[in-house]
């Protein structure tokens, strides 16, 4: 007997019992489907992840003043002494590896062209930012160095506010009011896309510090030389250990903390911080797989359940099969058969059903939709592993019928 | 193999029913059968030796309880004697393993039963099909003898049809079919007709009697005397043994052992 044999013996006697069969399937297919479901839905959330963290910048550390020491022992941010234009020149100087390095000092408030008019995040930035966040001008130019030192009223748009205000015309040579205040646009930056919080970062204008922290963000919460906080871009063979520990302690010299007291800054590693997040993510997708692996099981124990209804319903079959020549490997082999078809027959649906509703959260999510062969494949040998597993009792029990008897069953 | 082909040839030296220099297909010797049913012991066969030559028709007859049905299982290799020894076609079934008696089933035995038992849903064509699958090795053409097999029956124009489309004269022609794809040597009836019109029965014991005449063995186990009327020989158990062996005329060496 071929596997073709089989296969076709099976099909006939699953097609026999169109409805059971189907039915049986059912706890394979919503297993399977969670499988498939769960992985897209858990990587895709992941490579979302990923492209944030890419989208901070790469090699990069931001310093941030004031503590977030948990217990309720930190002061608030307010209070704490604000990073200095001078903290800035001695990380630059002092560290090694910088490649560039910004402030963001941010405030908010309207900003005016014509009849639009739109609330955002104004933001005071020095001019190596866009390199240090990777976020490069899309059209127009950045700010010049001339431009910083002569606090010139110029800003640089983001996506968002280039829509909100000019739709689809060009935002480049047009001036805007900032706060009552013209400045003209000199450049539009690249499309960044939401927050790992769901924040658009696109919804912002970037000034030159100089003229921010004189004019937009108000003078009377701001100190002198304050630089909100500090974007640090390290060359590419730096360890972000060794630099973060470096501005620590320059930090900590820099404002005479005591051996032991707490820091009252915080220079964090975003990136860090993202992919821990991912590793949370991942510990989810693992946890959401063991459940579908849950109802792979308890789908199993539908198919052993109905294999064994099946051997008894078919005993006068068995021992017809028996009496014209069919081993007990046979008998055997075509129940396993039987079992594992129905399985994959269940993989089958199960995977088209899981993709489409993978497809549906993706596009709701505006995740991509992440499936990849691999997993489509460990669903289908789960299926048939189940199938194996669990068809292999009743075929043992009905390869193991006594054929007389089988022959004389009602 | 050449030792039992020595005792056969022995046997037949002192053959008793049978007519001489016709080779003996079934040798049965002291064979006992017996079951445990809690805690007691049934005999089921007690004993029984006979032989059945090749081309024969033999009836088995018996009451319920006689043995008869626990002779056929033996015969047809279905089941292994408790003692003695058991030939069928030269083979000793005593100590055969279960794949063995399997393999001696498919090739060498035809089994006719009186439920039928087709499967449910399967056209004829596929249900005659069925034992070729488990042949060794498996033939090429299972479809053509399928066919062949269907249109010596009669049912040469009904092959796709399922068994509720059958009559049961046909069914049964189609489990005659099957039973004769794989070119046995014992055709092997169990009540055939017991399902059956007095009529359709008629036309299928003419057809047990054509099949005789093309040379093949046929033993039917019944308990309807008009039945075994058909039969040259004719084999009567009770209590586990057997009481009456009667041939209604002697066995020729060519051809069969059917009424003319």
């Amino acid at each position: 007997m071929t596997l073709l044999d089989s296969l076709m013996m099976a099909w006939t006697a699953l097609r026999s019992n169109l409805l059971r069969s189907i039915l049986t399937t059912l706890g394979i297919v919503i297993g399977v489907a969670s499988v498939i479901i769960l992985v897209a839905v858990g990587s895709g959330a992941r490579s979302e992840v990923e492209k944030q963290i890419a989208s901070l910048g790469s090699n990069m550390l931001v310093v941030f003043s004031g503590s977030s020491r948990v217990m309720g022992r930190a002061a608030g941010a307010g209070t704490e002494l604000p990073l200095s234009e001078a903290d800035l020149v001695a990380i630059r100087d002092k560290v090694d590896g910088v490649v560039a390095i910004s402030g963001q000092l941010n405030g908010s408030g309207p900003v005016v062209n014509g009849n639009a008019n739109w609330s955002t995040t104004l933001s005071g930035v020095h001019p190596d930012f866009t390199a240090v966040r990777d976020w490069p001008v899309v059209s127009g130019r950045d700010f010049t160095a001339q431009e910083m030192r002569a606090s010139a009223k110029v800003a640089i748009i983001g996506k968002t506010v280039a829509t909100q205000l000019f739709q689809e015309n060009d935002p480049v040579g047009a001036t805007i009011r900032v706060k009552n205040t013209p400045f003209l646009v000199v450049g539009v930056l690249d499309t960044k896309g939401p927050s790992s919080f769901g924040r658009d970062q696109d919804d912002l204008v970037l000034l030159p510090m100089t003229t921010a922290r004189g004019q937009i963000v108000g003078k009377s919460q701001v100190q002198a030389d304050q630089v909100g906080q500090l974007y640090i871009k390290f060359d590419n063979g730096i360890d972000l250990k060794d630099a973060q520990e470096d501005i620590e302690t320059l930090l900590r010299q820099r404002r005479r903390i005591e051996p032991g007291a707490e820091d009252n800054f915080n220079v964090r590693n975003l990136a860090e911080f993202m992919k821990a997040r991912t590793e949370v993510l991942s510990t989810m997708t693992y946890l959401l797989a063991a459940t579908s692996a849950i109802s792979l099981i308890v789908g199993g124990i539908g198919i052993m359940n109905i294999m064994l209804v099946s051997v008894t319903e078919r005993t006068r079959e068995i021992g017809l099969r028996m009496a014209v020549g069919g081993r007990n490997a046979d008998i055997m082999r075509q129940f396993l058969v039987e079992a594992v078809t129905l399985c994959l027959i269940g993989g089958l649906i199960g995977i088209a059903l899981g993709v489409g509703v993978a497809a549906i959260v993706a596009n709701a999510a505006k995740w991509p939709v992440l499936i990849s062969p691999s997993v489509i494949a460990l669903a289908m040998a789960a299926a048939a592993a189940t199938g194996v597993i669990f068809g292999y009792f009743p075929a043992r029990r009905a390869a193991a019928l006594n054929p007389i008897e089988a022959l004389r069953s009602e | 193999m050449s030792a039992s082909a020595t005792v056969l040839a022995e046997h037949a030296s002192r053959a008793g029913a049978v007519t001489q220099n016709v080779p003996t297909l079934i040798r049965a010797e002291a064979i006992s059968k017996i079951y445990r049913m809690g805690d007691q012991t049934v005999r089921a066969l007690d004993g029984v030796s006979l032989d059945i030559a090749k081309g024969d028709y033999v009836a088995i007859m018996g009451s319920s309880g006689s043995g008869k049905s626990t002779m056929m299982n033996l015969i047809g290799a279905l089941d292994r004697p408790t003692s003695g020894r058991l030939w069928l076609d030269n083979r000793d079934i005593a100590h055969m393993s279960s794949d063995e008696l399997a393999d001696l089933r498919n090739a060498t035995i035809g089994f006719v039963f009186q439920q039928f038992n087709l499967l449910a849903r399967t056209p004829a064509l596929n249900q005659v099909i069925l034992p070729l699958l488990y042949a060794r090795p498996r033939p090429a053409d299972l479809e053509a003898r399928a066919r062949h097999r269907l249109e010596q029956v009669g049912l040469g124009q009904r092959l796709d049809h399922l068994p509720s489309q059958l009559s049961g004269g046909q069914q049964q022609r189609v489990a005659i079919a099957r039973a004769l794809v794989n070119n046995p040597k014992i055709l092997l009836a169990d009540e055939p007709t017991g399902a059956l019109d007095t009529k359709t029965s008629e036309e299928i014991m003419t057809l047990f009697g054509d099949l005789n005449r093309e040379g093949i063995t046929v033993i039917i186990v019944t308990h309807e005397p008009d039945i075994a009327e058909h039969a040259r020989r004719k084999i009567v158990f009770r209590d586990g043994q057997v009481v009456d062996d009667t041939e209604r005329f002697p066995l020729r060496a060519t051809g069969g052992g059917a009424l003319s």
